[in-house]
This record gives C-alpha cells, structure tokens and sequence, in this order.
C-alpha cells in the first residue's frame, strides 16, 4: 500500500469530523432527530400521509446543506473539487446510493456517525458493509477493467 | 428558535462537510481505493465525528428528550436483515463510482456543480423508485 502523503489533510479533516459530530448532536438535541441526509432527503419525498411538521425540519436541515458552500465561501477560499466520473457513470452511481441508502435505512451519516455513536449493531454491520463495497468498486472499476 | 437552530445544524454540517475533504469526490475515492495511492484522511472524519457524537447521544438518551421537552425520534431496531446489508452493499458501490455519499452531494450542488446537480437528480430518482415502486412491491408489509 502506496499513502498519498500530499493530499493527506489530516487536521481539516479532524476539524471537519467535529463540526460534523457536534451538527449531529444539535439535531437531537433541538429536534430530536437523527441527521441521516438519506433518510432526511427520502422522507421529503414522500408525497402522501405526512403528519403536521413532516417537511418543516427536514427542509430546513437540507437548506443548510445546500447554503453550506455559499456561507464558507464568505471566509475562506472553497476547497478544489475534482469529479473525473463521466456523466452515464455520475447517474448509475446517482442512481445506487438513491436505492441502495433507502434499502439499506441509511448512508454514511446515519449509520456511520449517529448510529455508530449509539453503538448500534445494525449500524456497525451497515457501515462496514458500505465501506466494505467501497473498497471492492474502486477495485473493480479502477485496477481490474480500467 | 427551534427552527433557526434546525438550519444552523444542517449548514455546520455541510461546513464540516467542505472542511473535511468530503465535498471533493477525488479525494474520498483516493480514500477507497486502497490499491492505489492511498490518502487515509477520511478515517480522520470519522474520528472526529464519532466521539463527539458518542458523547452528545448519550446524555441526550439519558434525559430522553429534547432542551425544548419533545420526545425523541429514535429507531430502536437491532434486529440484521437482508435489506439493510444488501442496501448498504448496493450504496457503498455507488458512492466509490462517483465518490458521493448524499451530505456531500447536496453541499455540492449547493456550490452550483454540475456533476452534482446530475447526481442528486439521479439519487432522488433512484430514493423514490425504492419508495414508492421497489418497497410497496416487495416488502409490502414494511412500512
């Protein structure tokens, strides 16, 4: 195993893990709900049989994620972003996560941090599966047919 | 009150998000692919994130409720099934074939990247085929 030692980023990285954690627990705490973005996204397209205040939170919890870039853009220079996936490939990946996170009851958020940080074991098993098919996809489609 | 506090948290999330590297999908597939040149930073989110929220969860369970007194929402499932490790194995190969997971996609699509505008378009098609056409089909009696 080669580390990329370059682009190893270490103390954003940490600094950025907290800010995540510490949004999680304000969400419990001010709502009492768990901040999986695939279940919060999921739920604002379920369309019938909503009770009172189904759409508020999860639609204000996702408005800050999208003003995320606009509000970091005030202080600091954005980060690079580098997206080499081709279009066709962009919306079959689009397309996995979308079904594979509603099947699965949740992403890299609600399972891996909420969940793991209840200690729960479906989120364990979830997590190490998802990380675990990871692996293998980069695998397959970077080293094995490219 | 409630309300602001609910962006507040959605937008320090998507802050730590940008901050972590998560946002930019070469870096998180450079985190995947291990047979490459490896870059460990993302172990490094989820070490800061996991305590923080180990702690937090806990004295939040323990008063079992919110600081406004609502009750929480919480899934108490334990039981493993079929759905949730073929699910995650489905998600896990989508998000090294794009290197986006749904936070960061909706941060990026916030930035105005077209990838992600494709991306999310897709992962919501692909939440409501599942919703609406795959569960009511297969799982019935799931709700």
């Amino acid at each position: 195993m080669n580390i990329n030692w370059e682009d190893f980023s270490p103390v954003s990285s940490l600094l950025g893990g907290v800010m995540i954690g510490t949004a999680t627990v304000l969400l419990i705490a001010f709502q009492g709900r768990i901040a999986g973005v695939s279940g919060i996204l999921g739920s604002l397209m379920q369309l019938k049989n909503t009770p009172k205040g189904h759409y508020l939170w999860r639609l204000l919890f996702v408005l800050g994620l999208v003003s995320a870039s606009f509000v970091y853009g005030l202080f600091w220079a954005l980060p690079n972003i580098q997206i080499d996936t081709k279009p066709h490939l962009l919306l079959m990946a689009g397309v996995l996560v979308g079904f594979g996170t509603r099947m699965g009851s949740g992403c890299t958020s609600g399972h891996g941090i909420c969940g793991l940080g209840r200690l729960s074991i479906r989120s364990l098993v979830a997590t190490l599966t998802f990380m675990f098919a990871g692996f293998v996809s980069c695998f397959l489609f970077l080293h094995f047919f490219a | 009150m409630k309300n602001i506090l609910t962006f507040v948290a959605g937008l320090l999330f998507g802050i730590g998000l940008i901050s972590s590297g998560m946002t930019n999908p070469s870096k998180v597939i450079g985190f995947l692919d291990l047979f490459g040149y490896w870059d460990p930073s993302l172990i490094l989110v989820m070490l800061g994130a996991i305590p923080v929220a180990l702690v937090g969860f806990g004295l939040i369970e323990r008063k079992r409720s919110t600081m406004f007194n609502e009750p929480l929402h919480l899934s108490g499932k334990t039981h493993l099934t079929k759905s949730l490790i073929i699910g995650s194995f489905i998600f896990g190969s989508g998000w090294a074939l794009a290197g986006f997971c749904p936070g960061p996609a909706l941060v990026s699509l916030g930035s105005g990247n077209v990838s992600a505008l494709i991306f999310v378009g897709a992962m919501i098609a692909g939440m409501v085929f599942h919703d609406h056409l795959y569960r009511p089909v297969f799982k019935p009696k799931q709700s």
